[in-house]
């Protein structure tokens, strides 16, 4: 069934009235090297009950593994009420609310939302969200350009331990805009941003500068150093922060003298599901000076005439329907569904339960760690203080010991080879809450054994 | 009837300007454009130093429900902006004329002003526009 309202008459009887024979010759000034004329690797349709037994195949091919892998998308324990609420028909329905005051409750839900992100991370205002953490920290960078007119060279200090998925995707989006990526490399010892390199840059004229918390080896940055740096060369700080971690450490408004501009991040660790990689949300908050170069929906608490509470949107006229070609972003729209998840799994929690939930990944990653480091040959790499993460150095091919312990049920991180290949056979791991300290047990005896399964090899 | 004081010139996009005896012109949107954007909540205003040539946009005015850009009358250097509109956007509203002036000028070609309306042409303007 075509879900388009117009019959084959409905189109004859407008191209009549137009005085046009043909749709084509509506499209007849675009050039036709610039046209896509029809859709090429796209098979034929399915049915509906085709293209349901297709992913049913499909679907049965996943597994549950024992998932010891993090690198941006965090397996967390996601309380049953968070769904259960979050796909009620009041909320699964509505997206980017349009007839935005009629939708009272839907507002409602993104001003807590709000009030929750600027909470967490220390800021003024957060917006609705946007698309993930990467599409979020290039829109802070977009943001930071517009707001340090101090500075005229649009570049940006992005230092290597900032996940390389995350760089490629502000490549693709500030790459057209004049703003230049320069990377900053990290201590080889400590695994953090080496902040000698850093000070290279203090006679030069910087724009802004991402300070990852924690960093893509799971590392806690010198988040205040930096910070002051940033203050003292009239650079503007980023924050680019995992939300759980935020339940243990100070928020990005705390950090150096008074607090970074920006603060942006994955939003998928606070009850959105791992799977298979979306979708997820990133949020972004910033200081009340800011707020007009912040991008996306704005939802205000007010009193109506009758004195009673009532939510509306604030702040459109930065958006593309009044603004166009100049507005703040060409964003608007907001995860609606996720954010509602991560508001209802945030107020489960409260910042008491968030805090237990970031001390036990930290927990568990600490004995892991140990239980790895007991295995002859495995070394962690770097000495900086971690979070929920960290790097570990094999005496085999980490590919290859992955391969294997696939094989048996188990997820054994993510390989950091094609990434860092100077830190050689280097293996990423996370434990978050969900993991027992069987789990861990499990995992020690597997890794040993797929070890010497390879090196045998 | 908006009010439009005898001693301006105007620009055909509703910026009025006046002449200084230092050489600098002050600019700023009629009583006609506050009128037309309403309540305004915000005003962007322009680098002092900044260099335009005219009819570039310099400086965003926005109300609750709009933003509209401001031109440049004419061709010159910022030398001063009136910063209390950042705080106090409401005077442009109160008072278009005088304490919601936008910004100094100093024209790079003086008799580029030869080109502006004055208060009859603009007046002539508003009433063509409404017909």
């Amino acid at each position: 069934m075509p879900f388009i309202p117009h019959t084959e008459s409905d189109t004859q009887a407008m191209l009549r009235d137009m005085g046009v024979e043909d749709i084509e010759e509506l499209f007849d000034e675009i050039p036709s090297e610039l046209r896509c004329l029809g859709l090429k690797g796209i098979p034929k349709a399915l049915t509906e009950f085709q293209l349901a037994r297709l992913m049913r195949e499909r679907s049965a091919k996943d597994q549950i593994k024992l998932n010891f892998m993090g690198a941006g998308a965090y397996e967390h324990h996601i309380p049953a009420a968070v769904w259960e609420i979050t796909t009620r028909g009041e909320y699964y329905s509505a997206y980017t609310p349009y007839q935005a005051e009629a939708s009272q409750g839907t507002l409602q839900v993104i001003y807590e939302y709000q009030t929750m992100m600027a909470s967490l991370t220390g800021l003024d205002v957060s917006n609705a969200s946007l698309y993930d953490g990467a599409s979020a920290l290039a829109e802070a960078i977009l943001m930071a350009v517009r707001i340090n007119r101090k500075s005229r060279s649009k570049r940006v200090l992005i230092p290597k331990t900032v996940h390389p998925f995350y760089v490629d995707v502000v490549g693709s989006i500030t790459g057209n805009q004049g703003i230049q990526i320069v990377q900053l490399p990290y201590d080889n010892e400590t695994g953090q941003v080496s902040l000698s390199a850093l000070d290279a840059h203090s006679h030069e004229d910087i724009t802004a500068i991402v300070i990852p918390q924690t960093n893509v080896f799971g590392v806690l940055e010198e988040v205040h150093t930096i910070t002051q740096w940033a203050v003292d060369h009239d650079v503007l700080a980023i924050a680019l922060v995992n939300p759980v971690a935020l339940g243990l450490l100070k928020p990005p408004g705390e950090w150096g003298p008074d607090g970074v501009a920006i603060a942006c991040g994955e939003g998928q660790p606070l009850g959105i599901p791992l799977s298979s990689g979306g979708p997820y949300f990133g949020f972004l908050s910033c200081r009340e000076a800011f707020v007009r170069q912040l991008p996306g929906r704005l939802v205000g608490r007010t009193t109506d005439l009758e004195g009673t509470q009532g939510f509306t949107l604030t702040l459109q006229a930065r958006e593309q329907h009044i603004r166009r070609s100049r507005a703040t972003s060409n964003i608007c729209t907001n995860q609606g569904l996720m954010v509602t998840a991560a508001t209802i799994y945030m107020s489960l929690l409260g910042p008491r339960g968030l805090r237990r939930v970031a001390e036990h990944c930290h927990a568990k990653t600490r004995d892991l760690v140990s239980v790895m480091s007991g295995i002859d040959g495995v070394d962690e790499v770097f000495t900086g203080k971690r979070f929920h993460e960290a790097v570990l150095r094999l005496p085999v091919s980490a590919e290859a010991v992955l391969n294997v312990l696939s094989e048996w049920g188990i997820l054994g991180g993510v390989s950091l080879s094609s990434w860092y290949p100077e830190l050689g056979e280097a293996l990423l791991v996370c434990a978050t809450e969900t993991k027992s300290d069987d789990d861990l047990k499990i995992y020690g005896q597997a890794l040993r054994a797929a070890i010497d399964q390879v090196s045998e090899a | 009837m908006s009010e439009i004081p005898g001693q301006l010139k105007f620009t055909r996009d509703h910026e009025w300007v006046r002449e200084h005896d230092d050489g600098t012109v002050e600019v700023g949107i009629t009583d006609h454009a506050q009128t037309a954007l309403g309540d305004l909540v915000f005003i962007e205003l322009p680098d002092t130093g900044g260099s335009f040539t005219a009819h570039d946009a310099c400086c965003v005015v926005e109300s609750v429900k709009a933003a509209s850009d401001v031109y440049c009358p004419l061709a010159g250097t910022i030398v001063n902006t009136n910063e209390i509109l950042i705080e106090k956007p409401e005077l442009v509203n109160n008072d278009p004329y005088g304490e919601g002036w936008l910004f100094r000028l100093r024209p790079d070609l003086p008799s580029e002003l030869e080109g502006l309306l004055d208060d009859k042409n603009y007046e002539r303007l508003l009433a063509e526009d409404n017909e």
